[in-house]
């Protein structure tokens, strides 16, 4: 395998606020390496200045052995970008966006028109593709801003956050794209605040918070981190909380934790937890709605890293769709 | 809408050589990239017509308003004055579409596809470039319909095809300068409602205290040596004198000087700030 991106040590604060404090990673060639945080955690400021937006203060970032601050130019001509914002002109019609680009990385005319033709229709934009992108629907947009980024075939592709303020069709539209690439050998960053989307989509993972790595390690090992099954109860009536939690820490000398929807979790270190708890609750006449055993999710990755739930500390997203019980 | 999942293995092409690193220098291939954004601010204001509004209805309505209303005060009838209004109001109009570019700008900036551009190897300067091209071409569809509207109001123009040539020729190219000084702003203050506030505050005592609408010998001492030196006054006056008669060399070798320097000064900035901006 062989090493794409290559970041060390890598520095940024704007005034006084530390935006990266020392940030290393690496990504081999066609895998998916996700950035994993909260807002204002830094993984914008990184996809930045791997991009070469923006200097780093200090540290090293290389891309295929080009240096971002040393050989731009280089970096540039074999990366892809597409920022939080679809950066496509709105103005312009589908075809057209795709030919600026095109036309920019100095294309002729002829095989430009083919290749915006190309990407067109790979991202089902066909029918839409005279139109002016002003009359795009939000899905649409994000996937006329990543056809416009894989415009110049490129190695290396930056997404930051491809997928925020998508409807879960589109979003699994463009997540399917993005395995297609890896599949091709392009090497992708994505950076996101959905765990569930870096679990199905990242070969490697780093948790960033507060500009520094946490962990790092396939979405595998992370969950190992951090433990076995756990237990999940969700009783019928709120009201029957505080009698499932004296149950729940009876049986495992633990006390669950409960979440904003009434589900109480707990660590499942005995396998017959489930139907000791279970035969229990009948007992105590308790109506449960959800009773389960589960791996710990990405969630209970970010939780146990850094004292905070991820919801916690994704403040403008609000809820994210858990499901909503019976 | 049709599906888009890729099937496995339909383009499977070895990636793309990357022929030339030179890519993304300074040199023609900024000229070239330069263009090629310029095709796009055209495209889209082919696309939006509504954006020539200000290079169109504007200053057709501020020629009508000037002309009918202090025309008569001014000059004793409205046709004496149109005769030495309208070489003003054409540089007033181009002045006033130079701040549009700054605004424009400013708003691209936060559109997202500066980023786009800055991450591609092109010149850095190139979008810049190309967005003060493009807008040429909204100023000379300005100064067209000005001349237009002039003579069917009843303009008597003195002049030949080559001095009409050279007066818009001469607009273009002090509205070419002028763009950077807004260029420059947009980079500044970023916000477009602030560039277009405080290019207000810019074109509105560059405009009106000139001699675009109202000869200076009126005015008091103190303005009149603002109006004499004021660029705009000598643009004025030398687009007068190339289409109604009168002198051109020395007023226009003074434009040309004004537009020179302002260029020398603004661009370098303009394009620094636009480097540095994060």
């Amino acid at each position: 395998m062989d090493t794409v991106i290559h970041v060390e040590g890598l520095e940024k604060s704007f005034g006084t606020t530390k935006a990266l404090a020392g940030v290393d990673l690496t990504a081999q060639r066609g895998t998916v390496l996700g950035l994993l945080g909260p807002n204002g955690s830094g993984k914008t400021t990184t996809v930045r200045v791997l991009a070469t937006l923006l200097r780093p203060d200090a540290g090293r970032a290389t891309i295929l052995g080009h240096d971002v601050v040393a050989e731009p130019a280089a970096v540039r001509a074999r990366i892809g970008l597409t920022g939080q914002y679809a950066a496509v002109d709105e103005a312009l019609s589908g075809t057209d966006n795709l030919m600026l680009i095109a036309r920019l990385l100095d294309m002729p005319r002829r095989a430009a028109r083919v290749r915006a033709a190309e990407l067109i229709e790979r991202f089902g934009l066909a029918e839409a593709a005279k139109r002016r992108v002003r009359t795009y629907s939000g899905g649409m947009r994000r996937r006329l801003d990543l056809a416009a980024s894989l415009i110049g075939r490129p190695d290396v592709l930056f997404l930051d956050e491809p997928t925020t303020g998508l409807d879960p069709r589109h979003r699994n539209e463009v997540l399917d794209q993005v395995r297609a690439l890896a599949a091709d050998g392009v090497t992708v960053l994505l950076t996101t605040q959905y765990l569930e989307e870096a679990d199905q989509l990242a070969d490697d993972l780093v948790v960033i918070d507060t500009g520094r790595v946490i962990a790092s390690g396939t979405p595998a090992s992370l969950k190992a981190d951090v433990g076995g099954q756990r237990l999940h109860v969700r009783p019928l009536r709120r009201t029957d909380i505080p009698a499932v939690s004296t149950i729940l820490a009876g049986l495992t000398d633990e006390a669950p934790v409960v979440d904003a929807s009434g589900e109480l979790t707990v660590a499942a270190h005995e396998p017959g937890l489930l139907h000791v708890a279970g035969g229990r609750f009948d007992a105590a006449g308790l109506a449960i709605a959800e009773l389960g055993l589960r791996l710990p999710s990405l969630d209970d990755v970010f939780m146990t890293l850094t004292g905070r739930t991820a919801e916690d500390a994704e403040k403008q997203t609000g809820t994210t769709d858990e499901e909503v019980a019976a | 809408m049709t599906t888009t999942a890729v099937a496995p293995g339909t383009t499977p092409r070895p990636p793309m050589p990357i022929p030339d690193i030179e890519r993304g220098r300074h040199g023609p291939s900024t000229v070239r990239h330069g263009l090629t954004l310029a095709w796009r601010g055209v495209v889209k204001t082919i696309h939006s017509p509504e954006a020539l509004i200000d290079v169109t209805l504007q200053p057709v309505i501020f020629l009508l308003l000037f002309v009918y209303v202090f025309g008569g005060a001014i000059a004793g009838n409205t046709t004496e004055y149109l005769q030495f209004a309208l070489p003003g109001v054409l540089v007033q109009t181009v002045v006033f579409a130079s701040a549009g570019t700054g605004v424009g700008l400013a708003e691209d900036l936060h559109t997202g596809i500066f980023d786009r551009f800055r991450s591609l190897p092109i010149s850095r300067s190139a979008p810049l470039v190309g967005a003060i091209m493009a807008d040429l071409v909204r100023y000379l569809t300005s100064g067209v319909i000005m001349l237009v509207l002039g003579t069917i109001l009843g303009f008597r123009m003195h002049a030949n095809p080559i001095d009409v040539i050279a007066a818009m020729g001469l607009v273009m190219v002090f509205a070419f300068a002028l763009c950077w000084v807004f260029t420059a702003l947009a980079m500044l203050v970023r916000q477009p409602r602030s560039v277009q506030g405080i290019g207000a505050m810019i074109m509105l005592p560059l405009t009106f205290g000139s001699n675009v609408f109202v000869p200076s010998d009126s005015m008091p001492g103190w303005l009149q040596a603002f109006v004499n030196v004021n660029p705009v006054s000598k643009v004025a006056d030398a687009v007068r004198g190339l289409l109604t008669g009168g002198p051109v060399a020395a007023p226009a070798t003074a434009a040309l000087i004004a537009a020179a320097v302002i260029v020398v000064v603004f661009a370098p900035i303009a394009v620094t700030l636009y480097r540095k901006r994060a």
